[in-house]
């Protein structure tokens, strides 16, 4: 369980450019979780992931991972970030090796673990996110945009992560890069249970799809945690943040306002098509 | 640990020292370097750090900031005074060392020392006080305005000024990118701070190559719009935003320069 208590960070404090980019943060994440955090540009989103593995110390509050207070001096950083996998925001500009191999390896090598423990981690974070074992032995650097991406998600898996958190994991990848990376993140929580698996996203869709909790984060202020249908009942307020629906759900809601019966409820194309489909059917037996 | 530096960085103001001409601004801070160097008497240096005084505050600029400037050169100034202190001989010995009779402090090396200091952190202020008072366009600007005289000499002005406003604009994209970097990698439990030197070298290997491989990246990109807004070089361009000497330059050119004369006469 992830449990953040009035967290508060300023950037550069003490200097001209100070600036407040979370403030007053308190919310809880059960194990097993699928989060997204939403919020519009500059509203704190990275710089509150990275406060989940300590790699920012927060100005105030406390931050609990698994019962641990993570903000203590003495804490064993490398245990929380071995438990807590952070993906950066465009993570293949992070990748150094001379193979694919050995850039997955990194994480797990700097665990201190055997060289066979360490093959099989590879080879099953390579196999999580669909990537080929043609490819163990070639460059990072000769792959396509989408294949490095996932070699990169792949080096954070290999530390077999209690969390896993990812930062537009989706950013600048072409439709079919991202259905398959959203696809790959559904598989893996389904397989692993206990995984909790926190998201940054700006896609509506994305979010209505994967997760079932959301953060909505707005001027570096926590503005609503809830399922996903909690946040997206209240459409007017997000607007006001510059966020949104998702299109199939502003559809529904001007069906509805033009006087046709459907449940407001409707986030996905998929469950809204199931809904149209019911609606034909009892038309067509009018 | 690139956020103490702050010679480079500029503070957006309107004070006296901010509205001046950038080559007034250039020349006098040279004028001001080559008289720190000059000048030996203590009570010079007295007079040039109350100069110093009166300019940081005619800038409005936080001191705060300016002696947080100083930090990054904690150790060369901590070493160069060693250096000066036991290196200079001359005048009476104060002090000698009880187990190695050739290390002594003499007089004239604690004299020594004590200037060296207050030389290099003056100097340390005012190239501050330069660049945090005048935007980095203008800078490079004023630079190839007062290297104009010298293309005569085949001193290619306006590709050095070029280069140096390239240069300072990256300054804080590679910084962000570093850090951004390094926090990936510690993300993956990479290690930048424990073992010997050889173990660091090596730990800095997944810092320097995606930091390489993004510097060529952005040197491709910005060559690319450079191109394709038919950039061509310095002949017959002309600026947006003419630079204009104000009666402020004239106040401070003569301020300046019977200060020198002073200082020098002392
Ligand atoms: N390294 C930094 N130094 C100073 N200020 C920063 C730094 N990183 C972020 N900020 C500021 O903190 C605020 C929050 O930034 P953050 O990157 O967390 O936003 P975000 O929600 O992730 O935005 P985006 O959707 O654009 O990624 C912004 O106002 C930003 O300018
Ligand atoms: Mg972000």
């Amino acid at each position: 369980m992830i449990k953040v208590t009035n967290l508060s960070y300023i950037y550069q404090q003490g200097m001209p450019f100070e600036e407040t980019a979370l403030s007053d943060i308190s919310f809880e994440i059960p194990d097993g979780d699928f989060v997204a955090i939403i919020g519009h540009t500059g509203s704190g989103k990275s710089t509150l992931i990275q406060h989940l593995n300590a790699l920012i110390k927060p100005t105030k509050g406390k931050i609990e991972i698994n019962g641990v207070d993570i903000t203590a001096p003495d804490v064993d950083l490398r245990a929380v970030r071995r438990d807590v996998g952070l993906v950066f925001q465009y993570p293949e500009h992070q990748l150094f090796e001379e193979t694919v191999y050995k850039d997955i390896a990194f994480g797990p090598k700097n665990m201190g673990l055997s060289d066979d423990e360490i093959r099989q981690r590879v080879l099953d974070a390579m196999h999580f996110v669909g990537l080929s074992e043609d490819l163990l032995e070639k460059s990072p650097f000769e792959l396509s945009g989408g294949q490095k991406r996932r070699v990169a998600i792949a080096g954070v898996l290999s530390m077999r992560p209690k969390v896993l958190i990812l930062d537009e994991p989706t950013a600048g990848l072409d439709p079919k890069g991202r259905d398959e990376i959203l696809n790959q993140l559904v598989t893996l929580h389904k397989e692993n249970e206990n995984m909790t698996i926190i998201f940054v996203s700006h896609s509506m869709e994305d979010v209505a799809m994967l997760a079932n909790n959301v953060l909505v984060m707005n001027k570096g202020k926590l503005a609503m945690k809830g399922s996903v249908a909690d946040v997206f009942e209240r459409s007017a307020e997000l607007r006001e943040m510059g966020l949104d629906v998702p299109q199939i759900t502003e559809l529904t809601h001007r069906l509805i306002a033009a006087g046709v019966d459907i449940r407001p409820d409707i986030y996905t194309v998929k469950f809204a098509s199931e809904i149209f489909a019911e609606l034909l059917k009892e038309a067509e037996n009018v | 640990m690139f956020k103490d530096i702050t010679i480079g960085q500029y503070i957006e103001g309107n004070s006296f020292i901010h509205k001046m001409d950038a080559r007034v601004k250039i020349l006098l801070s040279l004028i001001y370097i080559v008289i720190l160097f000059l000048i030996s008497t203590p009570v010079a240096y007295a007079l040039v750090f109350l100069l110093t005084a009166f300019l940081v505050w005619l800038s409005k600029l936080p001191v705060k900031y300016i002696i947080k400037g100083l930090k990054p050169m904690l150790y060369i100034l901590i070493f160069t005074s060693i250096l000066n202190l036991f290196m200079t001989g001359g005048g009476d010995v104060l002090w000698t060392c009880p187990f190695l009779p050739s290390l002594k402090i003499t007089e004239q090396g604690l004299k020594t020392a004590i200037l060296m200091v207050l030389r290099l952190s003056l100097l340390v202020v005012v190239t501050s006080l330069l660049t945090l008072t005048t935007s980095p366009l203008m800078l490079t600007d004023g630079i190839e305005k007062l290297l104009k005289p010298f293309e005569i000499i085949k001193v290619p002005a306006h590709e050095i000024a070029m280069m140096m406003t390239i240069a300072i604009r990256f300054i804080p994209t590679l910084s962000e990118e570093t850090e951004k970097i390094i926090k990936a990698q510690t993300a993956r439990g990479a290690d930048f701070e424990s073992g010997n030197i050889l173990k660091r070298a090596k730990a800095m290997i997944p810092l320097l190559v995606p930091l390489f491989i993004s510097a060529f990246r952005r040197a491709d990109d910005l060559a690319v719009a450079m191109d394709s807004r038919c950039y061509h070089g310095g002949k017959n361009r002309t600026r947006m935003k003419q630079m204009k000497m104000t009666w402020r330059d004239g106040v401070a050119a003569i301020v300046l320069v019977l200060a020198s004369v002073l200082l020098l006469a002392i």
